[in-house]
């Protein structure tokens, strides 16, 4: 080749193999497992839901950003794949397909293209669209198929642990007296338990995460901080009154911890960026799911812990600036 | 008995840092001597300072150790002839940084060394000079930092005006994937280079030195540390394979877990850094009166024929050095004068070798190309990989905005330049161009 050719362009010279494209497919990969549970749990439901929700986002984008924003769509980044898949993770497994396009706009639309992409938005938009949902379709969102893989789309429905505990607290019950109604904690564990699609297994979320851990998609700063508090904060309760609430166990074991830990609260673009402040992102995540569930209206406050905690994410990146070098008073 | 180096803990710096591919290639090749070019260039600035003041003439006969540009002020250095022959033209020239600097051509002829070099292979231990004698020599021999920033050497030896040093570091991390130069030089001197680490504590007055090497030299760790058995001034200190460990900053962060504070020099906190092809080319000084006319350079790259690792003579054209290696592989689409994260893109084959040259690497068409850009993701990569403790994505947006006040006050100037941040960013982000631009910016507004 001719030396004039040459490209001069300013160091480093060589770049890491881990891009946007790269990391994206390797969420996708760590979601499988809680995928694949969840398929054998439901059956085609889950593989329905799934689907449908990837479609409609990764179409939703597609759409917006071809005929409103007039550019280069940007599904190829696999983003929107990912807000597809959590969105589905984060709602019962025999959603009608209706209500998944409105779940899957609003996610797109709203909680992400309308502030400018990737990047730029404030909010997880798989949680921006799935508490729009539970808002607009309380009783749709909240009836939750049981954990038996029937292979037709309609089974049984019935309530989530956080549920029958929930309800049975306000009717005077105490937690002694409700756990036999629940499944054992190895089946938490594994995932024979009612709840959304993706949020059942906490064994197959820990791969999953194990997985992201590994190929340093993500650091364990916020999910093992996020689980910790989590079970410190309920084991507090715990030990005070252990026949008004529930171990610490069942409450990282039951509902969506697991999954907004490892995937909801870890997005990148919604989470803070030094380890100071992932720390502490992820102990108001905690604090307020433990606080929801404990003392609020809902049994369950992972998506609302962390929508709040995203708001906060500027002003934690304002102040809470990493150790800087040679700058000790 | 001293405690065998490769049972001590390996240490690293504490702050950020990267791991790319260390890609070794030549690691195993052994010195060979570059045949002597047709041609040298030699720049008279090669050094931070002053240039050095042009001595010969146009038709000058010159043997090699002649000085041939003299130094102006203390914080210069002394050029040399490093081949014999007549002068040539003295103009400006392209050299690797990609600006023009005068430069002296020289017409190669024969290899006649001034009779006042050493020329022989014999290791001269005992050090009879005093410590201003020592100073003044490495001065003579034109010897600066080899590593890259090219400081000159004597004015590191010198311990300054109301600073107390009490341990001199030996930097043989050779962090830059691709480089061993200063791996090869380890294992094929090292007792050169342990004389010179002695004629380094007597001229800073301290008796603590600390030789420090990644674990991915672990031959050369051993290789010191057998030679070192019955030193108790002089210690290895293997330290955990990791990018930019050979910053001075890091590198004294690593050792001695101290901090030098910002703006601030090692001297600071009582410490010297060296680096080990520095070292050797003091010993040459000092003992030999060998000035400072060739380096080893590595010559490497995925494609390359024969990854090598030569004796060069300063102001060799790079062709020169490329031919020697089997030739500029088809697939290359840039060539990079030093490592991979912190050397030059060059233009021009033709660009001659200097003090500070460590590495020419050829790398692939297909690997220059720049991946797509993407928004910032907030990943906060680039926070956890700046040894700084900076936060890059932050730089690049203030930049972009061109707040220079901003930029300042998130100690902009403290960035180092390693390229860890543009290195570690899944979304391909420029951070480190508009990092630079902004220094630039705030310099100028003091
Ligand atoms: S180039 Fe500067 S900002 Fe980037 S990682 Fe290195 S020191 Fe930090
Ligand atoms: S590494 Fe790149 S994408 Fe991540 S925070 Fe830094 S600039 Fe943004």
């Amino acid at each position: 080749m001719s030396q004039s050719l040459l490209t001069v362009a300013p160091s480093p010279h060589i770049h890491t193999e881990l891009t946007i494209p790269q990391v994206m497919r390797g969420v996708i990969i760590a979601m499988v497992p809680a995928l694949l549970v969840s398929v054998y749990n439901f059956g085609l439901g889950a593989v329905y839901v799934t689907g449908l929700s990837i479609l409609f986002c990764a179409g939703a984008e597609w759409i917006i950003c071809k005929y409103l924003l007039k550019r280069e769509p940007s599904i190829a980044d696999g983003s929107a794949v990912i807000t597809g898949m959590l969105l589905a993770f984060n709602v019962p497994s025999n959603l009608p397909w209706h209500i998944i396009l409105i779940g899957s706009l609003v996610s797109v639309g709203i909680g992400k293209m309308s502030f400018g992409g990737l990047g730029n938005n404030p909010f997880n938009p798989a949680l921006v669209g799935r508490v729009f949902l539970l808002l607009s379709f309380p009783v749709e969102m909240t009836s939750w198929p049981q954990a038996v893989a029937t292979w037709s789309l309609d089974g049984t429905t019935g309530a989530t642990p956080l549920g029958i505990l929930k309800d049975g607290l306000r009717a005077g019950e105490t937690v002694p007296a409700l756990m036999p109604q629940m499944p054992s904690y190895t089946d938490f564990f594994f995932g024979f338990q009612g709840g959304s699609l993706g949020e059942m297994s906490a064994f197959a979320l820990l791969i999953g995460l194990g997985y992201m851990l590994y190929r340093k998609i993500i650091t364990w700063h916020i999910p093992v901080t996020m689980i910790a508090t989590v079970f410190v904060m309920t084991g507090i309760f715990w030990f005070i009154d252990p026949t008004r609430f529930a171990s610490p166990l069942f409450h990282v074991l039951t509902g969506g911890v697991m999954l907004g830990a490892i995937f909801m609260a870890t997005d990148y673009v919604t989470s803070p960026v030094s380890h100071k402040g992932m720390i502490v992102f992820a102990i108001g995540c905690g604090v307020l799911t433990v606080l929801i569930r404990l003392f609020g209206a809902y049994p369950e406050g992972v998506s609302f812990a962390i929508l709040i905690m995203n708001a906060f994410v500027p002003l934690i990146n304002t102040y809470l600036k990493p150790v800087r070098y040679g700058r000790k008073k | 008995m001293k405690n065998r180096a490769f049972h001590k803990e390996l240490k690293t710096f504490r702050l950020g840092g990267v791991h790319p591919q260390d890609n070794k290639l030549s690691a195993s090749a052994p010195l060979a001597q570059l045949p002597l070019p047709k041609q040298v260039t030699i720049p008279i600035i090669q050094h931070i300072g002053a240039p050095a003041k042009v001595v010969v003439q146009r038709g000058d006969t010159v043997r090699v150790g002649q000085v041939i540009a003299q130094h102006e002020g203390f914080i210069s250095s002394n050029i040399h002839a490093s081949c014999s022959g007549r002068i040539g033209i003295i103009e400006e020239v392209m050299d690797s940084s990609g600006f023009k600097h005068l430069a002296v051509n020289i017409r190669v002829k024969g290899d006649d060394w001034l009779e006042t070099i050493d020329r022989t292979d014999t290791l001269v231990e005992g050090i009879s000079l005093s410590r201003d004698e020592i100073v003044a020599r490495v001065m003579e021999a034109g010897v600066v930092g080899m590593g890259g920033a090219g400081f000159p050497s004597h004015a590191k030896i010198k311990v300054p005006e109301g600073k107390t040093i009490d341990t001199l570091i030996i930097n043989g991390v050779e962090c830059e994937p691709y480089l061993t130069a200063d791996h090869r030089l380890m294992l094929e001197k090292p007792r050169e280079i342990i004389v010179g680490v002695r004629i380094l504590m007597r001229a800073l007055g301290v008796s603590r030195a600390i030789i420090g090497i990644e674990d991915n030299k672990h031959d050369a760790i051993e290789l010191f540390d057998e030679w070192l058995r019955e030193d108790k001034q002089i210690e290895v200190q293997p330290l955990e394979v990791q990018y930019p460990q050979g910053g001075e900053k890091q590198l004294i962060q690593a050792v001695l877990d101290r901090e030098v504070p910002s703006g601030g020099l090692p001297a600071d906190v009582g410490v010297i850094v060296h680096n080990v092809g520095t070292t050797f080319a003091i010993y040459e000084a000092v003992q030999k009166n060998k000035p400072l006319v060739e380096r080893v350079v590595t010559v490497t790259g995925k494609d390359v024929k024969q990854p090598s690792n030569f004796w060069v003579r300063i102001g060799t054209p790079v062709i020169e050095l490329i031919t020697a290696a089997g030739g500029l592989p088809e697939s290359t689409g840039k060539v990079v004068s030093g490592g991979p994260m912190m050397g030059k893109a060059i233009a021009d084959l033709e660009v001659p070798v200097a003090k500070g040259t460590s590495g020419i690497l050829m790398i692939a068409q297909a690997e220059t190309k720049r991946a797509e850009e993407y928004n910032c993701v907030h990943c906060g990569k680039c926070i956890e990989a700046c040894p700084m403790g900076l936060e890059p994505y932050r730089l690049l947006l203030l930049s972009k905005a061109g707040q220079s006040e901003k930029s300042k006050r998130e100690n902009v100037l403290d960035c180092i330049e390693c390229g860890s941040c543009s290195f570690v960013c899944p979304s391909n982000r420029p951070i480190l161009d508009y990092i630079r631009l902004s220094k630039t910016k705030v310099k100028k507004l003091k």
